[in-house]
This record gives C-alpha cells, sequence and structure tokens, in this order.
C-alpha cells in the first residue's frame, strides 16, 4: 500500500514541475547551474572510474581467454563491448546515483527544513517547477555525455593497461576495436543512459523535496534515494536489455 | 485587511483549527499568541496557503484565497512576504543575492535599478556593509533583518512574521520589533506576527488573538491584555512566579501609558487604586 501511495506523490511532484515559468531567465540560469554542478561536479570521479574499468576489464578478459586459437585483439572487442553496452552507462550511473542522487536529496531535505521551499511558495514561485525541473533537465542533458565521456575513458583505458602490461599490442587492439563493431550498441547505451539519468534525478528529488524533521530524515533520506535508485537502475538495466537487445 | 471566517484545519481525526474567525487590520501588528500546539503555526500556514483549511474562508481585500485559481493565488501570493523563524535565507546567495532573488523574478528592471532598491531596503532595516555576505556570515538578528529586507522588497501589502525573536537577545528583539511595527505604519501593511514573546505583545501588539487548544479564547490589544480576566490567558501570560510578581509594576506602567504616560512616581505616590482600575 505505502508502495502506491509513494508512487502517487512521485507522480504528482512529476506533474506539479510543469508549469509556465514565473521567469524564463531565471529558470535558464538555474539550469546551466545544475548542468555545472551535476557535470562538471562529477567529472572527475567519472573520468577515475571509467579508466580503470576498462584497464581492469582487459587484464581480466585476457586472463580468462587462454586459448591460443583466439586472436589477441578478441580482448580490445569485448573490452569495448562491454564498456560500451554495460559498464558505461550501468556502472557510472549507479556511482552517480551515490554522488549526484545524495546530493540533490540532502540539497532539497536542507532547503525543505529550513523553510526555504516554503519562502519560494510565500513568493508565489512553484518550487518544484523551479527546484526540481532544472536538476531532472540537467541530468537527462548531461549525464548522457558523461557516458558517452566514460565509453571513450574506458576504452582507452583498456588499450592503455593492455599494452603496458605487454597483453596485447597497441595495433592489435585499434585492429580490435574496429572489428565487427554494431553502432546499435551505442543507441542501447545512450537509451540507457536518459533512462537512469531521470532516475538518478527524479527520485533523490522526490526524497528532498518530501523530508520532513531535521538533519537525521535528511541523511535518511538521502540513503533512501541513493538506494532506490540504484535498484530502480538494476530493474530498468534488465528490461531494457530484455527489450532492447 | 485579511479576514477569516470559521478556519477549521484538521490532520487526519485530530482537529487543530476548530473554527476561528478573525480579522487582520492594515496598519496593524496583529500578534497570534498561545502556548505551544495551541495551534498558532497552523493557523498561520493556513492563512499564508501553505496548509489548505478543511473549511472556512481566508479572504484577502475580500479575495477567497481559498477558491482563487492558480494563477490568482500566485498574483496574491506576490503581494505577501514572509519572515521566517530560522529567517530562510537562500544559503548559496549572497545577502545583495537573497533581497534581490524576488525583483530578480518577479521585475523586468535593470541591474541597477534593482540594486538601488535592494540598497534601500538594506538601509532601511540598518543593514549595511553585509551585501557580499553569505547568510553563514552574518549573525541571527542580521538574518531576520535580511529576512525583513527580501519580505518588503516588493512593498507587500501582506506581511507574515513566524517567530521574529526566537533566538535574539532582548536588545536584538527589541529593535526587529520596532522596525517590524515602524514598516507596518510606513507603508500601511497587514502585519501578522506569530509570537511567543510577551515583550513583542507588549510593545507591538495592537491586535492580540490568544489561540488555546486550535481556538480562539481571547481577543485584545496590548493595554487591554494586562487587565485581562481570561483565566487560560492569564496562566499563559503569568507563567511564571517572577512574571506573576511583575505583572503588578507592569500594570503600573501601562496605566501609566493608558493614563497619557504620565510620571510613574506621581502614579505611584498616589492615592489611586491603579492596580485596580
Amino acid at each position: 500500500m505505502k508502495l502506491f501511495t509513494e508512487t502517487g506523490r512521485y507522480l504528482l511532484m512529476l506533474k506539479g514541475m510543469v508549469s509556465k515559468p514565473e521567469n524564463g531567465k531565471m529558470y535558464w540560469k538555474e539550469f546551466m547551474h545544475q548542468c555545472s554542478d551535476i557535470g562538471i561536479g562529477s567529472l572527475g570521479i567519472v573520468v577515475i572510474i571509467s579508466f580503470f574499468m576498462g584497464a581492469v576489464s582487459a587484464v581480466q578478459t585476457a586472463y580468462q581467454l587462454v586459448s591460443p586459437i583466439i586472436p589477441k585483439s578478441t580482448i580490445a572487442q569485448i573490452v569495448r563491448d562491454t564498456v560500451i553496452l554495460e559498464f558505461a552507462p550501468t556502472l557510472v550511473c549507479i556511482v552517480l546515483a551515490g554522488v549526484v542522487g545524495s546530493k540533490i536529496a540532502s540539497e532539497l531535505g536542507n532547503m525543505r527544513v529550513s523553510e526555504q521551499i516554503d519562502a519560494l511558495e510565500i513568493m508565489g514561485i512553484n518550487s518544484k517547477a523551479y527546484l526540481v525541473m532544472p536538476k531532472i533537465l540537467a541530468a537527462l542533458l548531461v549525464i548522457p555525455m558523461l557516458v558517452v565521456v566514460s565509453a571513450g575513458l574506458g576504452i582507452l583505458g583498456g588499450r592503455i593497461a593492455g599494452t603496458a602490461s605487454g597483453i596485447l599490442s597497441a595495433t592489435d587492439y585499434t585492429k580490435g576495436l574496429l572489428q565487427n563493431f554494431t553502432p546499435y550498441n551505442v543507441f542501447f547505451a545512450m537509451a540507457k543512459s536518459y533512462t537512469f539519468a531521470f532516475f538518478i534525478s527524479s527520485i533523490p528529488a522526490y526524497y528532498g523535496y518530501n523530508v520532513s524533521g531535521g538533519a537525521l530524515e535528511i541523511g535518511r533520506a538521502s540513503t533512501k534515494s541513493v538506494v532506490v535508485s540504484c535498484v530502480l537502475i538494476l530493474m530498468a538495466d534488465y528490461v531494457l536489455s530484455a527489450l532492447l537487445l | 485587511m485579511i479576514e477569516v471566517k470559521n478556519l477549521k484545519k484538521g490532520f487526519g481525526d485530530k482537529l487543530v483549527i476548530k473554527g476561528v474567525d478573525a480579522t487582520m487590520q492594515a496598519g496593524k501588528c496583529n500578534l497570534i499568541i498561545g502556548s505551544s500546539g495551541s495551534g498558532k503555526t497552523v493557523f498561520m500556514k493556513c492563512l499564508v496557503g501553505l496548509f489548505e483549511p478543511d473549511e472556512g474562508e481566508i479572504l484577502y481585500s475580500g479575495q477567497d484565497l481559498v477558491t482563487m485559481t492558480d494563477e490568482q493565488r500566485k498574483e496574491t501570493r506576490k503581494q505577501i512576504g514572509m519572515l521566517f523563524q530560522g529567517s530562510a535565507l537562500f544559503d548559496s546567495l549572497t545577502v545583495e543575492q537573497n533581497v534581490m532573488f524576488p525583483l530578480d523574478m518577479f521585475t523586468k528592471d535593470s541591474y541597477q535599478d534593482k540594486l538601488k532598491r535592494v540598497n534601500e531596503v538594506l538601509d532601511r532595516v540598518n543593514l549595511k556593509d553585509a551585501n557580499k555576505k553569505f547568510p553563514a556570515e552574518i549573525s541571527g538578528g542580521m538574518k531576520k533583518r535580511v529576512g525583513i529586507a527580501r519580505a518588503i522588497v516588493l512593498n507587500p501589502k501582506y506581511l507574515f512574521c513566524d517567530e521574529p525573536n526566537s533566538g535574539l537577545d532582548p536588545q536584538t528583539s527589541l529593535v526587529i520589533d520596532q522596525l517590524i511595527k515602524e514598516l507596518t505604519t510606513e507603508y500601511n501593511i497587514t502585519t501578522v506576527i506569530n509570537t511567543h514573546d510577551m515583550n513583542s505583545v507588549m510593545e507591538i501588539g495592537d491586535n492580540i488573538i490568544y489561540m488555546y487548544q486550535g481556538e480562539k479564547e481571547w481577543e485584545g490589544n496590548n493595554k487591554e491584555i494586562i487587565f485581562n480576566k481570561n483565566e487560560k490567558l492569564n496562566s499563559f501570560i503569568f507563567a511564571s512566579e517572577f512574571l506573576k510578581d511583575a505583572k503588578d509594576m507592569r500594570m503600573l506602567e501601562v496605566k501609566g501609558k493608558i493614563d497619557n504616560d504620565r510620571n510613574m512616581d506621581e502614579l505611584l505616590n498616589s492615592d489611586e487604586d491603579v492596580l485596580n482600575p
């Protein structure tokens, strides 16, 4: 029963944020601010994770491919497809659910508890539209970009790790990258990124916006939003894979 | 002017506001007092539209807030300024940006004009040289002033103050009270103040509503409150022995004020029974 209530309130929040902006310029400013916060703010962790994700993927694939009849370039091919299909969109989005999600939930939770959201409402501003919508739109714009960056860096990480440890040469790696490339995989990765980006921004926004109490409740909302986002990401990952692949 | 008719609000099975009628007059400080849990915060949140009442009318210059369309409500809210208990300043914005925020959102003035207006209201609340500071860098009293400046920057017709003196020392409280009083009369604002502070009640209470368990128990002004015969109100006002002892002195003082500020010594030395007017 609680699940239905929460889902209903979540949908009402999404409905409530669709309204004519009081001042388009201010909304644009907030949107750009969120793009910078989510994009630039998460770039560092995305770069580190993606690079090592690709590197580990290359080394472990090589470890498992023991047959001498399989060409070395296959390692690059597996790294490429694994990174594009799964690691870049799913792993990075799970990390972003923690980094971005907890930030959104605690920011809105703090604004709710310190009556800043009430202050906006009293001024005649639709607080859902002003605070939640720019976050969701910014996430939808920036997170797929981060996923593309992540995929590129993952592949680069695989190349550096592969050549540095003598698993395969740079030429073999490049050759493998170009073998049997399916552009549809990129479309699939993007479809996942947009879906996950929506969860990463809207779920924490819901929990943060509806906090009641104090600091303890803000922490709880932040944790809950990350857990729910991660579970939804994994469930959506399965559903999208079953539907689109 | 704000008129409240038969306002009721409950949460679940519990009725918190039990049919309150009240009139908040323009150009006067209308105080809502009562002990914790008496329903005054819920009452104020209903007045500003943060809670939807279950029953009753809230008339802003004759227009019912409850039945207004979203657009009408937005327009009404632009005429409302509110000072929150914790000031509710936006943490990520400077003092100047906080005060400018309503202007940014609702006017198309140039930056220079907006800045001029911001400096005007900051001057009015006696806050200079704090424009570039963040809320975390200023004191509680200064935050309240910034909150007031932000609330009045769009020249509101209605000003709501939730516990304006909470967390402030008596001297700063007095300054904030005087400021609210001056602004109320200067701009003919309908000011509604939710407070526990008896000093505020005595200083600026033009119209006082005492709430008890969700009902309006007593209404009057700061002169009448001292001489009131309502037991519940008296037990609220004179909760401590110290205050009970101080009551007689305060009555003398108020009596003095009523009698056109007659000299206190003269009153005390007179044969007049000032304690039983």
